[in-house]
């Protein structure tokens, strides 16, 4: 079975926000109103409800000045973080494609997807107690049909297919720009969480916090730990729950610097 | 549009959408595509991806559009012309002009009379005491037959060329950035780039929306344009152009169909002195002013009688004129548009006003003036999706009393209002025409909700119940509505597929339906509603619905999809992209083809039949050759820098004469000016991609990606007023205020213009006081001031102060 | 009289459902279905399909609104979806964030759905009946009209023209309606009117 990727190739992006709109519909979101933040920004980072944000960032090096605008969503990990700290069986499931699905229907609320996902994507419902994230939209794609974000696009700034041809474009593509100039231009595929299913073009990709995207993101050591000596406590967390404390530690203690701060100017 | 057509033939964007991908070299000015058209604005992001186009943003604020810019300039609202005549005066300086294409196909080498000329701010001809301009300077020099004398050499001193060099020598890149506030290194670094597409290899567009036509001198800021697009040798060109992204889903075809100060088709409306058909065809059809020339026009004739048997059918009779007497005349010099109906409205000589889908309320200038003239309407009829402001004028003073100290309470006004629930885009048949002229047809997907009513039910049951009345009681003049054909199935709500084939018109013998404009009359045998639609739905049935995805030039022209006025042709004035025998300037991007017989390729924009050197490439023009020199605009034949009305600056380049001197300036009580020493700052209002004008205040995700009107500030004023990022404040000027949350930005600076540093603020617009988010009307700010030629408010560059709000 | 459509306004659900990459289940070169035993119903699964224009900006972006419940006999349609139509040459089935929420301005709950009167000097609404709003504006219209229809003018010249009322619009609605309000002005002699073109 291949892997289906999102390419995202920033530098096409002119923020329109399409894909914003365009996951809200599909998904059925309730719609909720913004406060002013002083941005452009929809909302400062994602919500339960709100599942794909364009984050945009002013910034003046040199007396240049730049306006930078990424697209912001669950990464779909190789290898998810969310997935090896949920205690709940099949609330969230890597599909053989590699998309990373939540079912709510299993889902406890516990919160530890929250903990360890390094992109600090999932979401709890205050109402359902529920998380929530981009589906990657497998309904759609079940059928053959792309995701509703990448429909949408009007720049082909976001494309959907097979992992391995998108990240050859994403090589080709960088490989344009930094004949265009653009030396620093590359792809952003973190080895951290096993490469991303969700893989972008960056012009500065030394630098992807400029984009809002952590440097160097890895799976929390506390969810490292999980995954490894201590895995066989995971169907004890169903039984009853000895692991809460642990987890409260990981979920309220201090966060791993892989955390983006989602609304940092980066200037 | 009333630029393109003068500077043309056609008021029309000239190329396509998909065609821009075409472009070597895409400037946009006066437009911010990326927000506000943005799947338009992907074939711009594919130019570049493509063809490694550059891409140069000229405009106030670094706007989404600037963020993707190779070249970005930050100019003054207002200064477009220096900057365009500044291009002028930089092509011609450094021979950056395609003179084979200029001596061709425009009217550069055109003689002018002895005795034009400009001094001081004004052309020849200036009457102080009239305000008006005596044109008979302004005219080509004619031979015995009528026709203008040319130098092909472009030397004579008389010569559009040499004239209009001289008038932009002034405009040298020094006087640019005292006038835009520009350094000049970004002047002649975009310079440099735009005038980088004068070999015929290389392929520029223009994009621009109402960033240009939102000033008291549009029409010319459009006209600069498109002589700099001309000496670049870009129009008829894929990748060419000047192109208007309009605002509306269908403004154009709205303005094809005459629902403006016009007949369908711009046909012009008749005038009291056109006593008859005769005198009005006389005055109405040109004649040609070279030999070579189509002039397309001189078949206005077959035209009109066409479109006087669509409206009166057999009434419509040879020996009473078809009926051209029922036709309502314009006064000699008479204007109806906007800025002076609304103002007699204001003073109270309108009694009824019928709104189908707009909202004066919002979208007029000085918001309090519209409030004002709807007040002293004895009744309004508005027919709409929403219950709009313009249909609630009479709650303004309830619903945001703070903003219209003046206006009356509720119990004060009189008019009766009628609130018509229409359908939307979802519930209704008929064709959209998009800005570049693509009639598309959609159909009906859904009834509208509760007892909403398809509109053309609206309309046919007060025009039966009228009918009605007239024949039952007589009253004024019941021919022009007696004699009206409505002769539909259902007269009561007519098919609109019926109506879209009473547009394209007729063999009235026969009843076949017209393949196309060689078929028209003017014996009164065919009709025709709008003959520029003529085409649209043939007896091969409904072009209009056609999905081809058939594009045979890979220019991106798509000739079965859909259908393009005039005659499907998908560019304009597409001629011009081939030198004199017919060879084209670029093989790789060649719209059109002789093969020594015939043409193929697009519809070629020139006679079916004719020979490369038969004919000039501008057919609507009877100088068959586009226009550097225009004597038809109001305030000279050449563009000239003119300051905004309200201006913190003296014009640079005649201080006498700074604000243009034919402007429509009202000046009544509410139509206050306001002087730069109590307002010192430069307002702009525009659109945001997250909302559509007035309308998406009413939908929940508009509402939720911006729920908030804002101000935005540059950081150096705000650290002035000391004003923090999201702080309320209030932006105001002499006709009214609005308040709300500053932000704060470095993409707006401070510019420096003629030693001094100027401020500009920007207003979004959007919102209202009605919706699921409210806030202020951003119109209660702008001037009743006008474009001469096209009507146009200037929203762009009038007078501000911002305040903390307390 | 009937009319029928040259070209079909249906297409096949695949041809609508892809983009303009043709992306389907095959062109990956593996079948997605088995890759998602968890997947969502699809909600557009059943729908009936129109192709419809974006009404908002002169781009002229093609979609496809889908609606449920058109099947039964006494049952109005509803919009389940609205997405670009992938074979429009322009938006090739992409649309901007307005376009994206087309059904959001279809279904608001703020659309008018019943006329509505505004008595002068009143400060509220009240529901008034189609037949009685239409013979009371024509009426209206009429009065207005025989007090400010102009024959002739000052030089006796035959002008028969009408400037006490004007009308607006057009510009958000189709060409054949504007075509039927060109009519209706001028069969009144209505001369002052305006769309959007000059705002």
């Amino acid at each position: 079975m291949r892997t289906v990727a999102k390419l995202i190739d920033t530098t096409l992006c002119i923020g329109c926000k399409a894909c914003e709109v365009a996951c809200q519909e599909w998904n059925e979101q309730e719609y909720t109103l913004g406060t002013f933040d002083g941005t452009y920004q929809t909302q400062p980072q994602l919500t339960h409800n709100f599942w794909n944000l364009i984050k945009f960032n002013e910034r003046e090096e040199k007396g240049q000045l730049s306006w930078l605008m990424a697209k912001y969503q669950c990464m779909h990990c190789a290898d998810p973080g969310c997935l090896r700290a949920c205690p709940a069986p099949g609330a969230i499931v890597q599909l053989s494609n590699g998309t990373v699905d939540f079912n709510q229907s299993n889902c406890i609320g516990c919160g530890y997807c929250i903990t360890g996902c390094p992109f600090d994507v999932p979401r709890l419902s205050p109402e359902t107690k529920k998380v929530y994230k981009c589906t990657l939209c497998s309904d759609r794609t079940a059928v053959g049909l792309e995701p509703a974000c990448i429909k949408t696009c009007p720049t082909n700034c976001l494309t959907f297919g097979d992992r391995q041809d998108l990240l050859a474009k994403a090589e080709a593509r960088a490989e344009d720009l930094k004949a265009d100039g653009a030396a620093d231009a590359g792809v952003y595929n973190p080895a951290g969480v096993g490469g991303t299913n969700v893989i972008y073009v960056l012009k500065e990709a030394s630098r992807p916090e400029q984009y809002g995207l952590p440097k160097d993101p890895g799976i929390p050591w506390t969810v490292s730990l999980w995954k490894g000596p201590v895995k066989w406590l995971g169907s004890a967390v169903m039984l009853g729950g000895i692991l809460g404390s642990f987890f409260h530690f990981i979920r309220f203690g201090p966060k791993p610097e892989s955390h983006a701060n989602e609304d940092s100017d980066a200037e | 549009m009333a630029s393109l057509a003068a500077t043309f033939g056609r008021g029309a964007m000239t190329n396509g959408w998909a065609d821009v991908a075409n472009a070597d070299l895409v400037l946009v000015m006066g437009g911010n595509p990326a927000e506000n058209h943005p799947v338009g604005f992907r074939f711009v992001m594919e130019a570049k991806r493509r063809r490694k186009a550059k891409l140069v943003v000229v405009d106030p604020r670094f706007t989404r559009t600037a963020a993707m810019a190779d070249v970005y300039v930050q100019i003054r609202a207002g200064s477009d012309i220096a900057f365009l005549g500044g291009l002028i005066h930089y092509a011609i300086e450094k021979g950056r002009l395609q003179t084979d294409y200029v001596r061709l196909h425009t009217n550069a080498a055109f003689l002018v009379r002895e005795g034009f000329g400009f001094d001081q701010g004004h052309f020849s001809g200036w009457d102080e005491s009239k305000h008006a301009y005596d044109k008979s300077t302004w005219q080509y020099e004619l031979d015995g037959q009528g026709h203008a004398k040319l130098d092909p050499t472009l030397e004579h001193p008389r010569s559009v060329f040499q004239l209009m060099k001289a008038h932009y020598t002034r405009y040298t890149a020094e006087q640019i950035s005292q006038i835009c506030g520009c350094s000049v290194e970004d002047f002649n670094r975009a310079a440099d780039l735009i005038t980088s597409a004068y070999t015929p290899d290389k392929t520029g567009t223009v994009l621009y929306a109402l960033g240009w036509t939102h000033h008291s001198h549009a029409v010319q800021l459009i006209h600069t344009a498109a002589m700099v697009q001309m000496l670049m040798g870009n129009i008829g060109m894929p990748g060419g152009g000047v192109n208007a992204q309009r605002g509306h889903a269908n403004i154009q075809g709205s303005t094809d169909m005459g629902s403006w100060m016009n007949l369908p088709g711009y046909l012009k409306l008749p005038r009291a002195n056109h006593t008859s058909l005769d005198e009005y065809l006389k005055a109405n059809t040109p004649k040609s002013l070279r030999p070579n020339s189509l002039n397309y026009w001189s078949n206005t004739p077959k035209f009109m009688v066409s479109l006087l048997k669509t409206y009166y059918g057999e009434k419509a009779t040879r020996q009473n004129g078809f009926g051209y007497q029922w036709l309502p005349k314009l006064g000699e010099t008479e204007n109806q548009s906007w800025g002076y109906f609304f103002d007699r409205m204001h003073h109270g000589a309108v009694e009824g006003l019928i709104s189908f889908g707009m909202n004066p309320v919002a979208n007029g200038p000085n918001t309090a003036k519209m409030i004002s003239g709807l007040s002293r309407l004895k009744w309004l009829v508005v027919a709409e999706n929403f219950e709009t402001e313009t249909a609630a004028f009479w709650r303004a003073k309830t619903l945001a009393g703070e903003y219209y100290p003046g206006a009356a309470e509720p119990a004060g006004i009189a008019t009766e209002v009628f609130l018509l629930p229409a359908s939307c885009f979802a519930e209704k048949d008929g064709a959209f025409v998009n800005s570049s002229r693509w009639l598309q047809w959609k159909t009906a997907a859904i009834e509208p909700p509760g007892q909403a009513r398809l509109d053309q039910e609206i309309i046919g049951r007060i025009f039966l119940k009228l009918r009605e009345l007239y024949a039952a009681e007589g009253g004024a003049a019941p021919e022009p509505l007696l004699n009206m054909a409505w002769n539909y199935a259902t007269p009561h709500a007519p098919s609109l597929a019926e109506v879209s084939r009473e547009v394209n018109g007729r063999d009235l013998a026969t009843g076949r339906q017209l393949n196309g404009l060689a078929e028209l009359k003017d014996d009164g045998s065919t009709s025709a509603g709008c003959w520029i639609y003529t085409g649209s739905w043939t007896e091969a049935g409904n072009n209009m619905a056609r999905r081809g995805q058939e594009d045979p030039t890979a220019l991106g022209l798509f000739p079965n999809w859909s259908w393009s006025w005039p005659a499907n042709r998908r560019i304009l004035y597409n001629r011009a992209s081939l030198d004199q025998a017919g060879k084209p300037w670029d093989a790789t991007r060649a719209p059109l083809k002789w093969d020594g017989q015939r043409w193929s390729g697009d519809t070629p924009d020139y006679k079916a039949d004719a020979a490369p050197a038969d004919l000039g490439a501008f057919i609507m023009l009877p100088e068959g050759a586009g226009k550097f020199f225009a004597a038809d605009l109001s305030e000279g034949p050449f563009p000239e820098h003119y300051e905004p009305w309200e201006s913190p600056v003296e014009n640079a380049l005649h201080p006498k004469v700074s604000f243009s001197p034919t402007a429509k300036v009202f000046t009544g009580d509410i139509d206050r000016k306001g002087e730069p020493a109590q307002y010192p700052y430069i307002a702009i209002t525009y659109r945001l991609t997250e909302h559509f004008h007035y309308w998406t205040k009413h939908t929940q995700s508009s509402a939720e990606l911006q729920s908030n009107f804002f101000v935005e500030l540059p950081e150096e004023l705000a650290r002035q007023k000391n004003i923090s990022n999201g702080d309320l404040v209030t932006v105001s000027s002499a006709r009214g205020s609005a308040k709300g949350q500053a932000l704060v930005t470095k993409r707006m600076r401070g510019l420096t213009v003629q030693g001094k540093t100027v401020y500009q603020v920007g207003l979004p617009i959007h919102w209202g006081f009605l919706g699921k988010v409210t806030g202020p009307l951003i119109n209660n700010l702008t001037p009743s001031v006008f474009d001469p030629n096209s009507g146009t408010p200037e929203y762009k560059g009038f007078l501000v102060n911002v305040e903390k709000a307390g | 009289m009937a009319f029928t459509m040259a070209m079909p306004t249906q297409l096949s659900r695949r041809q609508l459902l892809a983009s303009s990459a043709t992306l389907t289940a095959t062109a990956f070169g593996f079948d997605l279905k088995a890759a998602t035993a968890t997947a969502r119903e699809l909600k557009i699964a059943r729908t009936t399909q129109t192709l419809s224009v974006c009404p908002y900006c002169a781009v002229g972006c093609g979609v496809v609104v889908h609606t449920l419940g058109d099947k039964a006999r006494n049952v109005k349609p509803a919009i389940v979806h609205i997405e670009g139509d992938p074979e429009n040459p322009i938006n090739r089935g992409t649309l901007c964030p307005k376009g994206a929420s087309l059904k959001q301005f279809v279904t608001s709950d703020r659309r008018l759905t019943r006329p509505l009167y505004r008595a002068p000097g009143s400060t509220e609404w009240t529901p008034i009946s189609w037949d009685d709003a239409t013979t009371r504006i024509a009426r209206r219209i009429k009065e207005s009209r025989d007090r400010g229809f102009q024959t002739t003018d000052t030089q006796g010249r035959t002008v028969n023209r009408l400037d006490n009322i004007a009308m607006i619009g057009g510009c958000t609605d189709t060409n054949e309606i504007n075509f039927l309000l060109g009519k209706f002005r001028f069969a009144l002699g209505i001369l002052p009117y305006e769309n959007q073109a000059r705002l």
